[in-house]
Formats: C-alpha cells, structure tokens, sequence
C-alpha cells in the first residue's frame, strides 16, 4: 500500500494544482516541489526498509483490477527496480528545480512533470503485463505533451518522432503480451498476467519464444535506443527543453533496460542466450557509432544526446553479457549514465538560459568567466568518460570485465568507446570551457547561482560517492542477480548452444512440455489457492 | 366481446421496446403537429421515450426470448445493443437542441426521425430473421436519408442525403440480392434454420450460397462503410449536419455490426473458413484506407469520417474471431466508441456558431491556453479513439485484439496494431494544433449547457471506463 501511495503521490499532487489559480506561479511551483521532494523523501524510506538478502518482490500489494480477464492492480520492487525508482523520485524532483524559471505555462508544465512521474514509477513497480503496459504507454502522453510545448523550433516533429517510434514498438509487444496471456491460460488454465507467475510457468516452443522475444526486445530496444533504432533520440533531447532531456536520459532510456532485465532475460532465457552476438553486435555498432557521431557535433545537446546512444550500448552489452560482473555493472552503469548524462544536460542548460545557443563554435574560454561551473562541468564529464574515482568507472569496469568472460573481442571492441569517449568529452570540453574567449557576449555570463547548484551539487556527490564507495548501492541488487542469472543460465536448458554440434544430447534435449509444466504446477501449488 | 389476442408465436413483451419507441415517436409527431413552438419539448418526449425504452428492454424475462416464429429474438448482445442504441440516441438528442436552435433547423420531425431510426435499430440488432434484418436495414437507412438532408437550403447537406440515398439504395438492392440467393440455396430466412441447414457439410459448398454470401458482405460492408464500400462516408460526415454524423457514426453502425456478427458469426460460424478470408482483407483494406486518408484530410469531421473507417476495420475483427470474446469485444468497443465520439462531436458544435462551422482542424490552433477543459476533453477523446491507455479505447482494442489472439489471427492483429500507431499520427496532429500553436483567432464557441454535458459525460465515461472497466466487461462477456 505504501508503495502504490508513493507511485501515485505525484499524480494526486498534479491533480492537486489543477485547482490552483494559474496566476499564482511561485505556489504551484513550491507545491511542485514539496510534492516531488516528500516523494523522493519517502522513496528513500522504502530504500532503508528494503531488504539485501532477497531476491522475492518487496512491498508487494496485489488486488484484482479486472477481475473478468484474471488481471490485477500489483506492485513490488526487487533489486532490479529498487534503485531505478528511487532515481526517478529523485531526477523528478531536481527537474522540478531545474524548471524553476519555466515562463510559458507553468501550473501545465508541472502538472505534465508530476504525471510523468507517476508513469514512470509504475513502469518500475508494475508487476502485471497489462498493468506494465498501460503505465508504459501512458508515461509517453506527458512526455510528449511537455517536448511538444516547452520545446524548441522544431519541437512538433520531435515530439510526434518520440511518440509514433515508442508506440510501434509497444503495440508489437502489446501482441506479444496477448499471446502470452492466453498461452498461459491454455497451458496451466489460469487466466493471468502476473509477470511473477509467467515467468514461473512460460513453456513455449523455442521457434514462438523467438518471435515472443523479438516482439519484446523491438520495444524496448527502441526505448533504450539501440542501433539503428536510436534516430528518434537526438531529436528529442535536442528539442526537449532541459529537464525534458534529464528525465529522458536519467529515466526514460532505463525503461528500455529495465524491460530488457525483467522480460527478455526471466521469460526467454533460452533465447536470450541464442541471441546475445546479435544484441552483442548492436551494442558495439552503438558504442562506437554514438562516440563517432557526437565527437562531430556542433550542438552541445546533440553531442550528449549521442553520447547516451554510445553509453547504453555499453549497459546493452553488460545486461547480455549474461553473468553477474555484466549485469551487476549495466546496473549500475544505469544509473550513472542517469546521474552523468543529467547533470550534462542540466549544465548545457545553464549556458543556453544564458546565451539561448548550444553551438559549441558560440563559446570559447568560458572557464575564465564562469569558474565554479567549468569545475562542475569538469567533473561531469570525466564522470562521463569514467575516470576512475568517479561513477562511470565503476560500471564500466564491471561490464567490461563481465562481457570480457564471455567475449574478448567485444570487449576489445567495447573498450574503444571509452576511448572515443574521452575523445569527444574532452575535445568538447576544451573548445568551450579553454582556450582564448573570443566572442564578446560571453565576457559578462553569470557563474552558476544558488538554484542550478542545488541541482548539480547533488548529483557530483553521487559521482563522487558511487565512485569511491558503491558497496550501499551495489548491495541493493546483489541478491536479485544472482537469482537473474541462475535463471539465464545455460545449465537450465540442456547443453548450451555452442557445443550443440558436438553433442549428441542436444538432440534429445527438449523443454519441459506445457502438461508436464502444468502437472507439476498443480502438484506443487495445490493447497495454494490462486 | 371478445379480447384480441396476439397469436402465440407473437410475444408483445418481448417485443417491448420497440412497441414503446413506436408510440413516443409517433407521439412526438403528434405533439409537434398541435403547435409545439418550443422544440425542447420533443427532446425532452424523446428522452422520456428512450428511457422508457431502455426500461421496457428489460421486462422479457427470462432471455432469450423469441417472438414472431423465432424472427425476433430477446438475448444478451440484443439488450446490450438496445442499451448503446438508446445512450446513443439520447447523447445526439441532446446534442441536437443547442445545435437546431442556432443552425435553425426547425423541423419537429427531426426527433420522431432519430426516434423512428432507434427502432430499426433495435430491429436490426434483435432480428434472427433476414426479412426482419432487411426491414431494420430499411427503416434505419431511410430515416437517416432524411436526417442527413435535414438542412434543406445547406447545399453540402442536400449533397449528403442525395449521396447517401443513391449509395445506399444501391447497396441495400445487394443485400436483398444476397437474402435472396442464401434462401433460394437453403429454403429458409431464420437464422436459426440455416445455421441448422448449414450443419450439412455439402450444403457448405453450394455456389450460390456462395454468391448469396458476398452479397450480404456487400451489402453489410456498405452500411458499416467498409473499405471499398466506404465511398460516401466521408462525404455524408461532412454535409450532414453535425449532431447526425455523431448518430450515424454510431447507432447504425452498431446496429449494423450486430446483424452483420448475427448473419456472420452466429449464422454461418460453419462456414467461416470461405468468408474469413475476404472479410479480412475488408478489414485489413478499412484500416489501411480508413487511416491513410484521414493523415491528408485538414477538416476534422472528414478525418473523422476517415478514422470511423479505420475502426469499421477494427471491428470487423471481432466479426472475424466470431467467439463469445468476440461478441463481448464489439459490445464494448461500440459501448465505448459512443462515449467517445459524441464527446468529440460535442466539442466540435461548441467550437462552432451559426453560418461559420469552423470544422478546418486549423481553426483549433492554440485551443489549449483559451478553453482548457474543452482542449483536455478532445484530447482525452482523439488518444482514445488511437488506443492510448488509460482510456476506455484502449481497453476496447485490447478486448478486440485479444478475442482475435485466442481465436490466431496474430498477423490480423499485427495489422492492425500498426494501423494504431498510423492513426495516431492523425490524431496527436489536432493535438498538436490544440496544444502546440498559438492562438490565431479569438475563440467564439457556443457554450451551451447542454452540449457541455454530454461532452462532459463523454470524458467521464472515457475515463472511468478506462481506468475500471471490470463492471462494463462483465456486462458484456454475459
């Protein structure tokens, strides 16, 4: 119960300024505000009372929603989610900050930013595929609604771009889950959608499974973005106005992955584990292609907006590395590159409320004039590269050396983005912040003030702390890895793949059938009522 | 004296609502006829009517039911039907007042029309006969002939009736064609006698069944406006006058589904491997055409037109998997579809006056910093009408999608999934215009109170339904 107060506490406080006078800015601002700080307050209340030692969901509340069609309203976090949803309070209300000097529409802007949090939290808490799926697509109506209005020149485009290529993707998946659904009431007679429950009972034919995946995989490889699915991203980064793009890096994207941990992996890991070049090779292509692109950009925006394409790659390749350093690692890489890629967009914000430009040709020297934000800026993007010390190593190495068992070339290959990385970061870094400040309007740019700072200082101290001591965060998740990988791991569906020519038992080796799966199912549950 | 009795075969009760809405619509026309200068006065009759109607729905019990040597038939999908035929017609009625009082159409008949064709509506969806199907076909199309020219000096409105009355005669002279050839190859008109006739498997093959059989699709496929029989849609939605294109969008075509699922999926169920085949490619046509044309249309009841088009081919999967979650899924979609589309016709008339309609989708550039509640309530209306949740049309979709999954149509149902995200381009374009350009005029709406509500009830319903949509499921999977 707590954890659906908290999921639907932004939505009930949007609802709140509704009511509230338009007129009265500075009100619906601070109501904005409280709202999204008691979230993430109580967020952090239900990260020390999580418990470590458990993979099972935590939290749970389960009532039927509608009970003709066996679906219900339930929620629970584990170790996989805990930590995305306590960033997504937290990034909601750094945003809420960070718009502070929003003019046009205000009481609308902050209405469309609270509803958006609950969207996303009930992505991460969503614990039925119906549920998952009505929360996945209704996030998409404020986040287009705000790139739509309080974007820039070309907004519209970017703003139906982000939405027609997220809502193709879904509506595939929208089938795949429909299959699911009546697979499972064919198979063990129960009319549900409890993703717990299928990823306990799912037994399809390896072929269907395949297309199931795929379907799945569409979905939130397009969120996440993968190569070549990633074009709709620059453009909406780049039109989104700033706490648009930090709520799209910092959460949005992780839908993307998220979906990846909780469906592909727990309810195809057969095919998961067949198609992991395949999602391997993506990775790379994005790895190394987003570091290409964004080393020639002009625009600041466009050049992070690329970089997050090259950084997912690297969580994309650590989730299908499929052991515990590899997942452990796009885990945490998942929040970093939030943290990071945040805290880039907020201060290439910080310059365009100054300057209303992002071309990088524009600035020049910047480091004289505005100090205290050349060293936020500093830290930030070598956090981005991954300096050891900072965040983005950690995840990194650990990703690096999970895909390393599995792969020496692709790490190889992976490796290279780091370098590119620090290519593009550094190169960027020295034609805005260094050399001579030549063009005369930013002689008299005002350093960072009181209210950006409260939004930056933040998350370098996350920086700083995940980089030097990410034990607290790295626990959270420890348990439910574990458990993760057990459950795609290759000893689970006969002998592995790759020594399938060589092996005569791979013949033999067949799934468990949908009866067998179903007696034993009764057998087991049968005081258990459902 | 002796008491006339009714034959045996002959149920009064049963037959109820249709006796009920006879009377008040008759009684309407009588009491326009002695001097009614207030129009309101109808309206409110007719609304009475409905009620009583919807009440008197329920007086057979138990269901089902038959009447006239099983040619008319009390059952669930009936009384549901009954229910959005009455909802339906009692949002356009009051939709109506407001709108004939400016657009000045004065005509007392207008009422007693829309009343007269809820009967053939009721007919239609209740029959298990073809003669009774033809007679409800009838009685539906001529009144809306009459009430799409309602508007005698509007060129475009006398354009719309002329249209739809050459189109639609035409078609119906298809539909009596195919009566004809399935009762000359099964020697019945009763449903039920043909589905028994049609448990004989060569009786499956006859070519002239055959015949008869693409005919009725023809011919149903023409009322449902179905791609290639969609033709006159569009140009009826616009010239009708506003508040009857939100009744044909509806009513009729709910009334048509329910015989075309009747005759198709009840009737011919044994027969379904000939005719899935083409219906499908119908669907898969409505939907394709239906969303393809309303991306270049610039007036929005045209691309109205256009998207009920696209849903005709929504629908028409539910025909298709013909299972009882088929049944349900219709009566839900059509259910939610009128909420939706009276709800969106409601704000269209608000945004109107008299003499200038503005229907241009340009014209509703900046809606949102004028009249809010109106911009959210279109906007809730179009992303339901796309399929987005939370909204009842998603949950309509899903019900539709789902009977197809059950029955394996997955590549139908990837069809048409696509076909969603096209149409939502179309309908985030008004929102886009809503929502993302400034004000280029003032706004002068006609904000009546009681357009204003069935607008509002539109957003309510949407929502509601969307959100809890258990009690509306469990009335419809009966």
């Amino acid at each position: 119960m707590f954890l659906t107060f908290v999921t639907f506490l932004p939505l009930a406080g949007a609802a709140f300024l509704i009511f509230t006078p338009k007129e009265n800015a500075a009100a619906i601002k601070q109501t904005a505000l409280a709202v999204a700080a008691a979230d993430f307050l109580l967020s952090l209340f239900l990260w020390t009372n999580f418990d470590n030692t458990t993979h099972k969901m935590q939290f749970e509340l389960n009532v039927p929603w509608i009970e003709a069609w066996g679906i219900n309203f339930h929620v629970g976090l584990d170790g996989i989610s805990l930590l995305l949803y306590v960033m997504t309070t937290f990034l909601t209300m750094i945003c809420v900050i960070a718009s502070w000097d929003v003019k046009k529409y205000i009481r609308e802007y902050m209405i469309a930013m609270l509803t958006l949090s609950t969207g996303m939290l009930g992505v991460f808490v969503a614990l039925d595929l119906f549920m998952f799926y009505v929360f996945w697509e209704f996030q998409l109506i404020p986040m287009y609604i705000i790139i739509g209005v309080w974007g820039g020149p070309r907004r519209v485009y970017a703003s139906i771009k982000f939405f027609l290529f997220t809502a193709v993707g879904s509506l595939l998946m929208l089938v795949a889950i429909l299959w699911i659904y009546f697979h499972i009431q064919e198979t063990t007679g129960v009319a549900t959608a409890d993703i717990l429950y299928i990823t306990e009972h799912l037994s399809a034919p390896l072929g269907t499974q395949k297309w199931l995946w795929m379907a799945f995989f569409l979905a939130f490889a397009i969120k996440v973005p993968m190569f070549p699915f990633h074009t709709w991203l620059p453009d909406a980064h780049v039109e989104a106005p700033t706490a648009g793009s930090v709520i799209l890096a910092g959460v949005l994207l992780k839908m993307g992955t998220y979906g990846f941990l909780r469906f592909n992996l727990p309810f195809f890991p057969q095919v998961s584990y067949e198609f992991v070049p395949m999602v391997a090779w993506l990775s790379i292509i994005g790895i190394i292609y987003g570091a290409l692109v964004s080393m020639v950009q002009i625009d600041l925006k466009k050049l992070v907006a690329y970089s997050s394409v090259s950084h997912l790659g690297f969580v994309m390749l650590g989730i299908f590395a499929l052991n515990p350093y590899g997942i452990q690692g796009a885990l945490i890489q998942n929040i970093n590159h939030g943290i990071s890629t945040g805290a880039l967009f907020l201060l290439v914000g910080v310059i365009y409320d100054r300057r209303h430009t992002r071309l990088i040709e524009e600035f020049g020297g910047l480091s004289k004039v505005m100090p205290k934000y050349a060293v936020c800026f500093m830290i930030v993007a070598l956090s981005s590269i991954g300096l050891p010390g900072m965040n983005g190593f950690v995840g990194e190495f650990l990703i690096l050396l999970g895909i390393f068992q599995v792969n020496a070339i692709w790490a190889a290959c992976a490796t290279s983005g780091i370098i590119l990385a620090a290519c593009y970061i550094l190169w960027m870094f020295q034609r805005v912040m260094f050399m001579e400040a030549k063009n005369p309007k930013n002689l008299a740019l005002q350093d960072i003030n009181i209210r950006e700072a409260f939004t930056i200082v933040p998350l370098i101290i996350l920086i700083f702390w995940i980089g030097l001591y990410p034990k607290p965060f790295m626990d959270t998740f420890d348990t439910s890895v574990t458990h993760l990988v057990a459950k795609v791991s290759p000893d689970n569906f006969g002998p592995s793949p790759r020594n399938r020519h060589d092996d005569q038992r791979g013949k033999h080796a067949r799934l468990i059938t949908p009866t067998e799966m179903a007696s034993l199912h009764h057998k087991l549950q049968a005081p258990k009522k459902f | 004296m002796e008491p006339i009795l009714a034959p045996e075969s002959i149920d009064l009760i049963a037959l109820a609502p249709v006796i009920v809405l006879s009377v008040f619509a008759m009684m309407v026309l009588v009491v326009d006829l002695f001097g009614a200068r207030d129009k309101g006065l109808l309206a409110f009759i007719s609304l009475i009517g409905l009620l009583m109607t919807t009440i008197s729905a329920f007086a057979k019990n138990p269901i089902p039911a038959y009447s006239f040597n099983d040619s008319y038939t009390v059952d669930h999908l009936s009384l549901f039907f009954i229910c959005i035929f009455t909802i339906s017609s009692a949002l356009a009625i009051l939709l109506s007042v407001e709108y004939n009082k400016r657009e000045g159409i004065r005509a007392g008949e207008y009422y007693a029309l829309i009343l007269f064709c809820t009967v053939g509506m009721i007919l239609l969806a209740s029959s298990s006969d073809m003669i009774m199907i033809f007679l409800g076909v009838e009685i539906v199309s001529i009144c809306l002939y009459v009430l799409a020219g309602i508007q005698r000096d509007n060129h475009r409105s006398n354009e719309a009736a002329l249209k739809y009355f050459l189109l639609g005669a035409f078609a119906t002279g298809f539909l009596l064609y195919g009566m004809a050839l399935v009762y000359g190859s099964t020697g019945n008109t009763n449903l039920f006698k043909i589905a028994d006739f049609m448990q004989n498997p060569s009786a499956q093959s006859n070519p002239l069944l055959l015949m008869g059989l693409v005919l009725l699709i023809i011919g149903f496929g023409f009322k449902v406006a179905s791609v290639p029989f969609h033709m006159w849609a569009p140009d009826v939605y616009q010239g009708a006058p506003t508040p009857v294109t939100a009744f044909m969008a509806v009513g009729p075509k709910a009334a048509a589904f329910a015989a075309f699922f009747r005759v198709f999926a009840e009737t011919f169920a044994a027969m379904a491997p000939s005719w899935e085949i083409l219906l499908s490619i119908i669907a898969v046509l409505s939907m394709f055409f239906g969303n393809l044309g309303a991306i270049m249309q610039t007036n929005i009841k045209r691309m109205l037109a256009f998207s009920s088009i696209s849903h005709a081919g929504y629908i028409l999967i539910a025909v298709i998997a013909k299972n009882s979650l088929g049944s349900a899924s219709l009566l839900f979609y059509m259910l939610t579809y009128a909420f939706t589309i009276f709800g969106i016709f409601g704000v269209i008339i608000i945004l109107g006056r008299k003499g200038e309609e503005n229907l241009e989708i340009k014209c509703y550039s900046g809606l949102a910093y004028k009249h809010p509640i109106l911009a959210i309530s279109m906007a809730i209306f179009l992303l339901s009408l796309g399929g987005l949740p939370p909204f009842a049309g998603f949950i309509a979709k899903f019900y539709i999608f789902s009977a197809a999954i059950q029955e394996g149509f997955i590549a139908l149902v990837i069809i048409a999934v696509l076909n969603s995200a096209i149409s939502f381009y179309y309908y985030l374009k008004v929102i886009v215009y809503i929502y993302m350009e400034e004000p280029t005029a003032e706004f002068k709406v006609s904000m009546s109170p009681l357009t204003l509500f069935v607008v509002l009830v539109g957003v309510a319903a949407t929502i509601n339904i969307g959100i809890f949509p258990g009690s509306i499921i469990a009335l419809a999977s009966h």
